[in-house]
């Protein structure tokens, strides 16, 4: 087998032994869930019960505000303590409902199997879709419905799996490809149907050759899927990385995938699109790794939405080192946080909790002009050149470098020997540059 | 939770590599040429060495001090340039020589222009050719290698004007192996090439400003001579063009950062090298090259920024 790639990137350490063959776990029961209302890019949703309210499993609490938004759904059944704002974590707050379970998981009696989705319309496939909740699993939580509608003018032939998972810790997608691979292959026939997709491509790194293997067997009836051996590098799981490594497409500079013709979904999303269609559950729980040093017992759990992140800490053993960062996600583009008293939301992928030692943020020195930057830039940047204009603040400069096209996957932070905070002026220059762009629109 | 978790922006691991490896990768790999000098030139280029290497770790530390700035002597890049002038002198140069060269070199051209990484020229070259101009004398006393410190001439001036090798010259597999005159670490070809796959090993350096440098050279010496590859192989591995091209031309601060700058880079030291070795008024080309082409390094970088993913495309459409 060939093992496909991009050119650049970096090869951090795996650090994924601790959970990498450990079956997913049910997480405990929560006795309390905390569910924001704002768990995706777009719109934050309005909540649709009040305190003291009786609720059940998937009934919507709270209902999306226009087309990129997606609603919200309760995970548990019982009663509704508070409808308030809450810190959601990274720095943000939003609009939270707060539900103490009864323990019963009494299941709402509109939850209905939509039926054989050969014989639904694409239209009506991608609605049910929105109905369910689903976003982006991978992190971003970009609402899936709005990937699977593209314009007229811009069709769809090829859907791409993401199964890379090349974030450094964690596990839930190589779990899941391990353990359900049958719904893998399930959920990418409903996507290209909903598409009208001719090929799909389940994208692998080789360094789960299990998964591959796995899917490679799962995949033997199903003609127009070819499972896809990537290289093992950081960061191969990027949409654009992936589509030139799968299709030999090159997504154009400020594109989305869908102008080469190309849908990328993530391993949970595309599970999670075969679930909702066999019961018609919405998205109310998903797999997530948690690990890092700290963590005594390290797992892959299948968390209920809202459960709070220190019940899973609880669960795996507790902290058995002080901790000094906490993580949601994976540590190349997770966000870090300042509290454990936050809940897992639909975009988390992995609470990963680093000792002191780890969380250590090292002292940049003077750049050296080795270039190392610019080698691993799977965008070609010049990483030095865009942060050296944005900590001047000299914003138009960055801007001619091409700062907006920087993907924040942290590949130049992560190489350099002086440990400057590249990608992070980088994200301070985009920033500042949409900023402006925004007012010179008004 | 009681305790503060550090929250910062992603990424939250660090490659291991820092600027103190690098720098002492840079050391280990000058380390042969080193000893290759006190082999050749004995106590006297030991002595130099020393004195070359202590006043640029004293310089920098010194500027820090007085600018009250943080002392970064521990990151071990004054050492590299102190050990690059120790080898671009003569074994017999008096002590105060090597002193004023690295002096030179880390106060002036180094921390006057914000230090580590900032300097536009290549510190160790930019003394080098200070010392050249102002003790002519001193700095080309060049002696032949061993204890007595007979006084020859370098390789390079036996071809000056000339279209081959004249039978006087000193073999080739001396200027090889660096048993000829000459400053005390351009001698030996061979050690130099060691320490420059070192580098190249271990990914300090890329092959790319090395390879043009010299390519450029031997082709127009070869096409000079009339195809005469022994007067081609002469000019390649006599005089400094292997110290220059491994350790010099690819300094960090002063070359190019691009793929495609470095190329234009390694094309205009070649072709800057050859024009003065063959129709210059001087032996050596090397140093004199390299520091013109580092002052038109960011014009090179300026032309020369990669296209960017995807970019090509959107024009097209």
């Amino acid at each position: 087998m060939k093992f496909l790639s991009f050119k650049g990137g970096i090869h951090p350490p795996e650090s994924k032994e601790a959970t990498a063959s450990l079956a997913i776990e049910q997480a405990k029961n929560p006795q309390m869930v905390i569910i924001p209302l704002h768990q995706h890019i777009g719109a934050p949703c309005q909540p649709t019960v009040k305190v003291k309210d009786l609720v059940k499993v998937g009934q919507v609490i709270g209902e999306a505000q226009g087309f990129v938004c997606a609603p919200v759904h309760a995970s548990v059944s019982g009663e509704v303590k508070e409808v308030g704002v809450r810190p959601i974590g990274g720095g943000r707050d939003a609009v939270c409902v707060v539900i103490e379970s009864d323990g019963q998981f009494e299941i709402d009696p509109e939850i209905q199997p939509p039926g054989d989705y050969k014989k639904m319309e694409a239209k009506v496939l991608v609605q049910f879709i929105q109905k369910s909740g689903i976003v982006g699993m991978g992190g971003a939580a970009f609402p899936t419905h709005v990937k699977l509608s593209p314009p007229p003018d811009k069709p769809i032939d090829t859907v791409i799996i993401n199964g890379a998972e090349c974030e450094p810790y964690l596990t839930a997608d190589h779990r899941l490809m391990l353990e359900a691979p049958d719904e893998l292959v399930e959920g990418l026939q409903i996507i290209m149907h909903g598409v009208n997709a001719q090929k799909g491509y389940i994208a692998i790194e080789n360094n789960k050759p299990d998964a591959i293997a796995v899917m490679v067997e799962a995949v033997k009836e199903a003609d127009n899927i070819q499972v896809v051996a990537l290289q093992t590098k950081y960061p191969q799981g990027a949409e654009k990385q992936l589509i030139d490594a799968c299709a030999g497409r090159e997504v154009p500079s400020g594109g989305l995938p869908m102008d080469v013709g190309v849908v990328v979904n993530n391993v949970g999303t595309t599970v999670q699109i075969a679930r909702s269609f066999k019961t018609g559950m919405p998205l109310i729980d998903r797999i997530t790794t948690v690990t890092g040093s700290c963590i005594k017992e390290p797992q892959n759990l299948l968390v209920k939405i809202g459960t709070p992140v220190a019940d899973l800490v609880e669960q795996c053993g507790g902290y058995q080192e002080t901790p000094g960062k906490l993580i949601l996600g994976g540590p190349m583009m997770g966000l870090s946080q300042d509290t454990d008293e936050l809940s897992v939301t639909k975009g988390t992928s992995g609470v990963l909790v680093f000792n002191e030692t780890e969380a250590v943020i090292p002292d940049p020195v003077n750049c050296i002009r080795c270039g190392k930057c610019i080698d691993v830039c799977p965008i070609y940047l010049m990483p030095l050149m865009i942060s050296e204009n944005a900590l001047r603040d000299r914003m138009e400069e960055a801007e001619k470098y091409n700062a907006m096209d920087c993907i924040e996957c942290g590949s130049c932070s992560y190489i350099c020997p002086s440990k400057r905070p590249l990608v992070q002026s980088i994200r301070v220059a985009k920033s500042s540059i949409l900023a402006k762009r925004r007012k010179q629109q008004k | 939770m009681e305790q503060k978790l550090i929250v910062s922006s992603s990424p939250h691991i660090r490659d291991e590599g820092s600027v103190t490896k690098v720098m002492s990768d840079v050391v280990i790999a000058l380390l042969p040429a080193t000893i290759g000098a006190v082999y050749f030139f004995r106590t006297n280029a030991l002595i130099l060495i020393l004195i070359a290497v202590i006043t640029a770790v004293l310089a920098e530390a010194a500027v820090q001090k007085i600018r009250k700035q943080p002392v970064t002597i521990n990151d071990m890049s004054a050492v590299v340039t102190g050990l690059l002038i120790a080898l671009n002198i003569t074994a017999a140069a008096p002590w105060w020589l090597p002193v004023i060269g690295s002096a030179f070199a880390i106060v002036i051209v180094k921390q006057f222009f914000g230090g580590l990484g900032k300097n536009f020229m290549n510190p160790a070259l930019a003394a080098r050719i200070l010392l050249t101009l102002s003790w002519t004398g001193r700095m080309t006393e060049w002696v032949s290698p061993g204890p007595d410190m007979i006084s020859a001439a370098t390789p390079l001036s036996f071809v000056k004007g000339q279209m081959a090798v004249p039978a006087t010259a000193p073999s080739l597999f001396n200027a090889f192996v660096g048993n000829i005159g000459g400053s005390m670490g351009e001698t030996s070809a061979a050690l130099l090439l060691l320490g420059g796959l070192y580098l190249l090993y271990r990914g300090v350096i890329k092959i790319t400003i090395p390879a043009i440098y010299v390519g450029t050279v031997a082709v127009i010496t070869l096409v000079f001579s009339g195809f005469d590859v022994y007067f081609m192989a002469y000019h390649v591995v006599a005089g400094g063009l292997f110290i220059g091209a491994i350790f010099m031309a690819t300094d960090y601060s002063s070359s190019p950062v691009t793929d495609k700058g470095q190329v234009i880079f390694a094309l205009g030291c070649g072709i800057l090298t050859s024009t003065i070795r063959l129709f210059g008024g001087f032996n050596e080309g090397v140093g004199f090259s390299i520091l013109l082409m580092n002052v038109a390094t960011p014009l090179i970088e300026r032309y020369t920024v990669p296209r960017i993913y995807g970019e090509v495309k959107k024009q097209n459409a």
